[in-house]
């Protein structure tokens, strides 16, 4: 009933163009690993990420055009994240896994977005829910939370399931959205808003628009101990 | 900002004392003095409540008369993510949030997740098992398949379509339902098996909708295929090349009628479906009506699989026989103490997979719908991660519409199939 489960590499015959990739890039290559019977797993070294990926899309022998997926996984515990591109070649219908790990501390890693436009909004998703930068990406926007969201990147294993605001504080803020925090600059320059509003006179206290958009951590932090500090 | 300066032609005798008309209703001669007209383009927001966007899309859309200059899609209106729920959830739970992300096409989305966890495991289920999933399968792929195809006609302007669909599509609700109980969130399948075997007489009541339904689509492809108003609105509309669509991730009935033919069922077949006898249909133009065309012929070719499905349904048990993930019989539990410990135990602490990973793609009706799992050992997974074909599909939508009218808009959306269930999870 039970199939070999994992890194058994004797029933199973190697990847081609893993071994292909151990020859071109040598050291980059970290690991190669076989899961549930037949998916092959290659980690790769973060910071030629590009480099592997394009010559896997454009080596003739090799042929990945289509990327199935982009993601990423948090184990926990301080773990670094894995960030997974599921890979397929139509032309030699194969699969291959490509990964590689960052660590907390420097969640960086180029896209690959030049490569295919797939990546375009499966890394805004990344980015969104771990936090992940991808460096180079055109438009690297959060895409399921909103633009102001302040509390976190929800996939990852430290944030808690209901957020990290308390429920009081998560209304309060759904309440105060401005109408124009549902545009991005670009629409808003578009439909000829002026951004240049340095100031807006609201009840709880005067906030730049601007840096409240920016960096709307702090913007927000600063209204809601002002909100506290009158309840009190 | 795009400035577009309009010159206005006035036509002028040169002869004095000639009867001067001015054009567009200026009044005087002195109104002709300035011949500018400053225009900027209008931006709107398409949606997220409009009946055409199918759900809680919105488009914000920069005009330039009629023609779409940028399209800025948002998402995430549904965002109730699924995939932090499926965390604290143990394996067998998560079964009924797959349904709620696509619930035009509940069955497909039941037996990803449990084939993707089952490859995982190791676990490898019966043939009667095997079998009844495909005409889950394929029964769903029909099932949506019928909705888009009644909305799409809808938003060409045609209502009876939507209404022949939908009566056809009430034929598959009562069907899912004698199944397992629900009309939409279905939850029908199970880590090692289904939720319970088929009942009576619902095999013939498959095989008498997949032999009826052809003449329902024959007579929708009847009244659009040659239809004049439905081939000028998409002919030619909405056209993305083979090579471009695969580069940007299109997958499923969209791909293929950019006429590249990759279909999972074909190029990595899963539950033996290179033994079924089926064709692929693949488009030549890539515009929105190759779209129509290609998932009107998928419809009938899943008539064919489901007939074949039925023909070969095999008796036996529908659970296999593997401790880890199924339930000791009723009697059992009630006359033997270790029966009842273990029921007791794959209840109330869940199966449990060994740590592990699997990325399994299948071919949904929307397109490639991968269930990646992650497992460190424990009974809920460490990461559940779906492959969005409707997301990826969706974010071809600036590229599809820019430099189209407003109006081809509604047909680019309608043609993608998309739904926003399961875009924003």
């Amino acid at each position: 009933m039970t199939q070999a489960l994992r890194s058994d590499l004797g029933s199973v015959p190697g990847h081609p163009s893993v071994a292909a990739l151990r020859e071109r890039f040598g050291s980059a290559v970290l690991r190669h690993e076989v899961v549930a019977g037949d998916e092959h797993v290659v980690y790769v070294d973060a910071s030629r990420i590009v480099e592997l990926l394009t010559w896997l899309k454009d080596e003739l022998s090799q042929g990945f055009n289509f990327l199935s997926d982009v993601t990423a996984v948090d184990y926990g515990g301080g773990r670094p994240i894995q960030v997974v591109y599921q890979l397929y070649s139509i032309p030699h219908r194969r699969a291959l896994r490509v990964k590689v790990e960052l660590p907390l501390t420097n969640l960086r890693i180029d896209s690959v977005t030049r490569l295919w436009g797939t990546a375009d909004w499966l890394e805004r998703e990344v980015y969104d829910m771990f936090g992940v930068h991808f460096e180079g990406h055109p438009d690297l926007r959060r895409i399921l939370m909103p633009e102001n969201y302040a509390e976190g990147h929800p996939l990852r294993k430290d944030f808690p399931l209901r957020g990290r605001f308390s429920r009081a504080e998560q209304t309060r803020r759904a309440l105060s959205h401005d109408p124009e925090d549902y545009y991005t600059p670009l629409e808003l320059e578009l439909g000829g808003v002026p951004q240049a509003v340095p100031w807006k006179e609201t009840g709880g206290g005067a906030v730049p628009r601007a840096s409240a958009r920016e960096a709307s951590d702090d913007g927000s932090e600063a209204r809601r101990e002002s909100h506290e500090g009158g309840a009190d | 900002m795009a400035k577009r300066t309009v010159e206005l032609e006035v036509s002028r005798t040169p002869e004095a004392g000639m009867d001067f008309r001015p054009r567009l209703g200026l009044a005087s001669p002195a109104t002709l003095a300035v011949p500018e007209i400053g225009s900027q383009n209008m931006l709107i927001n398409m949606g997220p409540q409009h009946p055409a966007t199918h759900g809680v899309l919105r488009l914000v859309l920069e005009l330039d008369g009629e023609t779409v200059v940028r399209c800025i899609p948002h998402i995430g209106y549904l965002h109730s993510s699924f995939e932090k729920l499926g965390e604290y959830r143990t394996w067998n739970q998560i079964v009924t949030l797959t349904d709620r992300m696509d619930y035009l096409a509940p069955l497909i989305y039941n037996c990803a997740y449990v084939m993707a966890v089952e490859k995982m495991m190791g676990v490898q289920v019966t043939e009667r098992c095997k079998v009844v999933r495909v005409i889950c399968m394929e029964l769903d792929r029909i099932f949506s398949h019928l909705l888009w195809l009644g909305t799409w006609a809808i938003d060409v302007g045609a209502i009876t379509p939507f209404l022949y669909a939908f009566q056809e599509r009430e034929r598959v609700y009562k069907l899912h339902e004698s199944l397992t109980g629900a009309r939409i969130t279905t939850s029908a399948t199970r880590v090692g098996g289904m939720m319970a075997d088929i009942p009576d007489g619902w095999a013939e009541g498959v095989r008498h909708f997949a032999e009826t339904v052809p003449k329902t689509i024959d007579e929708i492809d009847l009244l659009l295929t040659n239809n004049g108003i439905h081939i000028g609105r998409t002919q030619g509309v909405g056209v993305i090349s083979g090579e471009d669509a695969i580069n940007a991730g299109l997958s499923g009935p969209n791909l293929r009628a950019s006429g590249v033919p990759y279909d999972l069922r074909k190029d990595r077949p899963y539950y033996d479906y290179e033994s079924y006898d089926f064709e692929v249909p693949i488009g030549e133009h890539g515009d929105c009506y190759d779209r129509y065309l290609v998932r009107v012929e998928e419809m009938r070719q899943s008539c064919h699989i489901l007939i074949q499905a039925l023909d070969r349904l095999p008796d036996g048990p529908i659970n296999v026989q593997d401790p880890r993930v199924t339930l000791p019989g009723k009697t059992d539990c009630m006359n033997d103490m270790e029966s009842m410990i273990h029921h007791f135990k794959l209840v109330m602490e869940g199966v449990k997979a060994p740590p592990g990973e699997s990325y399994f793609p299948i071919e949904g009706s929307k397109g490639e719908l991968g269930m990646y799992v992650v497992s460190d050992g424990g009974p809920k997974p460490v990461r559940w991660r779906i492959r969005p074909p409707s997301f990826v599909n969706l974010s071809t939508i600036p590229r599809l519409v820019e430099g189209g009218l407003l109006a081809d808009v509604i047909m680019v959306n309608a043609s993608l199939d998309i739904v926003l269930g399961e875009i924003d999870r």
